[in-house]
């Protein structure tokens, strides 16, 4: 009986001292729906944890983790130079944790010949240097580009990664979500486009690319696994050093093989 | 004493509703103050990222860029300094990151204190440069030149032909292809919901039986109720590429698809609102004029329409209202290119689809933040003109009939 009691008090401490989890994590919204679903799982297993999961874009949850309301801020992009220097200045020091990983695919319309790109046949295109397919050697065929719209990650990405920070052209078309981006492609014959690697549709075709002119590398999760393939960015984490101790369970289930798992359900690509 | 009482629950009543009067004037003059205090504040901005400089060798005769040119310059379609007034020599372009691969980590140092050292050898050696740096990281003593902007006025926001305010390091502020973008969208719509609309009102009010009409008015007031992204992706699926085949055209979202799907969503609102006016004519005057021996429609054209006249304007002034304001449907179909239109089956970019795509993601206060408010109020004094020209011809058709 003494026994049972000791243990009960042994229990109701432990449960005193282990106070819930309570998370906020703001920021990208490529990241929010892993993010959320590894909230949900993470939550299911410690019951009485609350992990919120707020989205916005990756500005406004680094500028957040600047205020303080938020524990993790996720990115899609690296840390600026100058959201640095405004964190060196604030007197914060800031943690950076990838997650996992994000390949781009860069989708035409099946009817198309054309079945792969160099880097730099892709920056004419989207910059408006080139105008009809012929010039990349398919048909004699109008070429219509298709971003995502500025306020967009994936905007920045691949604006800064395969059209190596050179302006758009203000023909291409922007549209307002990855499905109206597949749609569209799927239906215009001379359309060209991005998307996420886990949004590929059987209604568009991805193309083949090559960042040296070479090889020419196929979007799929192997080649983007064993990084083959170039146009692949990291998704990230960010907190504050400080709360470290508070951040890490969840940050640790993310990277666990569970948490991996799940990232490779969602589209993308695990870290290990 | 029940008198008492009466009479001041009734002034206290009159009371409450004259108070709720002054206070939704009182939000919409401050959300007005709001829009144009925000607005206004765009002009005199610089376009040049805030916090940031363009600068160059103190021995570069070039003193002012434009932001065109600016633009030109960092997307490598001016190479040269004499393109812009300068020397026979290439433009080098450098960013703060660009350090690092021409200085070594030591030499920029843990936690960056070296950048503005490293940023004066830079420009000392090599001097066909074009920086674009923080202003903070300039050292003490700097001896570079920065380069200027012509800062923001009301013409040029007004007149200018592109429209890029995330493009760096210098925004491109030109309104002009998204008025005449929204324009054109909202004028054909108006003019496809119209007769549209209109006849289907007379043909509720007038003509169609009871049961018909008591099964076809719900249903068309159910459309105004369905959310604009639906709209918005029927058009996506349906409108676009049928335009596209139809006029055999390389893209489908088109200004003629906005408007399409714009006349779709006007429908409901001119539509109950004409139909109400049109009802609301007397029954006396229908039959004095069937009396006199004028045929049905005689009867719907001389007297029904006339009547309802001022009805019809404002279900047509409500419908207009919400094509030129209208965001997500048109978001989704018009293809969003910031081009001058050339036609109506061009991509075209309005303005509120401009604000809900870009306000989101534009830092609070700054030089994007208030182009948008900008933006916010010229859609305000269209539409500001629009009903007043509508509400002028109206009044003058009242006088007429009467």
């Amino acid at each position: 009986m003494k026994k049972v009691l000791f243990a009960g008090i042994a229990i109701a401490l432990m449960a005193a001292t282990q106070a819930p989890l309570r998370l906020v994590i703001k920021g990208s919204d490529t990241v929010l729906p892993l993010s959320q679903k590894e909230a949900e799982s993470f939550m299911k297993a410690n019951k009485g944890s609350a992990v919120t999961v707020v989205g916005g874009g990756s500005g406004v949850g680094i500028s957040a983790l600047m205020d303080g309301t938020t524990d993790i801020a996720m990115s899609s992009r690296k840390l600026k130079l100058d959201e640095k220097m405004k964190l060196q200045e604030s007197g914060k020091n800031v943690k950076e944790v990838i997650i996992a990983y994000d390949a781009l695919a860069v989708i035409v319309n099946p009817g198309n010949k054309i079945k792969q790109l160099t880097r730099e046949q892709i920056e004419n295109i989207f910059t408006g240097k080139y105008t009809n397919w012929k010039q990349v050697g398919g048909d004699d065929m109008q070429i219509i580009a298709y971003s995502r719209e500025t306020s967009s990650g994936t905007y920045e990405f691949f604006k800064e990664h395969v059209m190596k920070k050179k302006n758009y052209s203000p023909k291409v078309l922007n549209m307002p979500a990855t499905g109206a981006i597949i749609q569209s492609v799927g239906q215009t014959k001379g359309a060209i486009g991005y998307v996420g690697l886990a949004y590929l549709e059987k209604e568009v075709t991805a193309l083949k690319v090559s960042y040296d002119g070479k090889t020419f590398t196929e979007p799929n999760m192997t080649n983007a696994k064993n990084k083959s393939y170039p146009v692949v960015r990291p998704l990230y984490y960010y907190y504050a050093t400080k709360s470290e101790s508070k951040v890490k369970p969840f940050v640790d289930y993310i990277l666990s093989t569970e948490g991996q798992g799940i990232v490779e359900k969602v589209g993308y690509v695990p870290v290990k | 004493m029940r008198l008492w009482f009466r009479k001041v629950g009734e002034a206290f009543l009159l009371g409450m509703i004259r108070a709720s009067g002054a206070v939704s004037s009182l939000v919409v003059i401050l959300i007005v103050v709001f829009l144009f205090k925000e607005g206004i504040g765009i002009v005199g901005e610089t376009t040049v990222e805030e916090g940031f400089v363009l600068t160059v060798h103190r021995d570069n005769p070039v003193n002012d860029l434009t932001p065109i040119q600016v633009k030109d310059i960092f997307d490598q379609k001016i190479t040269h300094w004499a393109e812009v007034g300068g020397k026979q020599d290439t433009i080098i372009l450098l960013h703060l990151e660009d350090l690092a691969s021409y200085y070594t980590e030591e030499q920029i140092g843990a936690n960056l204190e070296g950048i503005p050292k490293c940023l004066q050898h830079f420009i000392d050696s090599v001097p066909q440069t074009l920086a674009f740096v923080p202003g903070n990281q300039l050292p003490h003593g700097y001896t570079g030149k920065i380069v200027h902007t012509p800062p923001v006025t009301a013409a040029g926001f007004l007149a200018d032909r592109e429209w890029f305010p995330t493009a760096q390091p210098s925004a491109q502020l030109g309104v002009m292809p998204l008025i005449l973008g929204t324009l054109l969208v909202s004028l054909f719509a108006i003019l496809f919901a119209l007769p549209l609309g209109l006849a289907t009102a007379i043909y509720m009010a007038e003509v169609a039986d009871e049961r018909i009409r008591r099964w076809l008015k719900p249903v068309i007031e159910l459309l105004a109720g369905i959310p604009s992204v639906v709209y918005g992706f029927f058009g996506l699926v349906v409108v676009v590429p049928w335009v596209q085949e139809l006029f055999g055209l390389p893209v489908g979202e088109t200004a003629l698809s906005g408007a399409i799907v714009l006349a779709i969503m006007a429908l409901p609102t001119i539509i109950t609102v004409s139909e109400d006016a049109l009802r609301n004519t007397p029954r006396a005057m229908k039959e004095a004029s069937l009396a006199l021996g004028a045929s049905h429609w005689q009867t719907i054209r001389r007297v029904t329409i006339p009547y309802s006249s001022s009805g019809i304007t404002a279900g047509a002034i409500l419908g207009i209202g919400r094509a030129i304001g209208e965001t997500m449907a048109v978001l989704m179909v018009t293809g969003n290119a910031a081009v001058m239109p050339s036609g109506i089956l061009e991509p075209v970019r309005t303005i509120p689809a401009t604000i809900a795509a870009e306000l989101g993601e534009a830092p609070f206060g700054g030089l994007h933040f208030k182009a948008l408010f900008a933006l916010g109020c010229i859609l305000f004094i269209l539409t500001l003109i629009i009903n007043l020209l509508v509400e002028s011809v109206s009044s003058k058709n009242k006088i007429r009939t009467r």
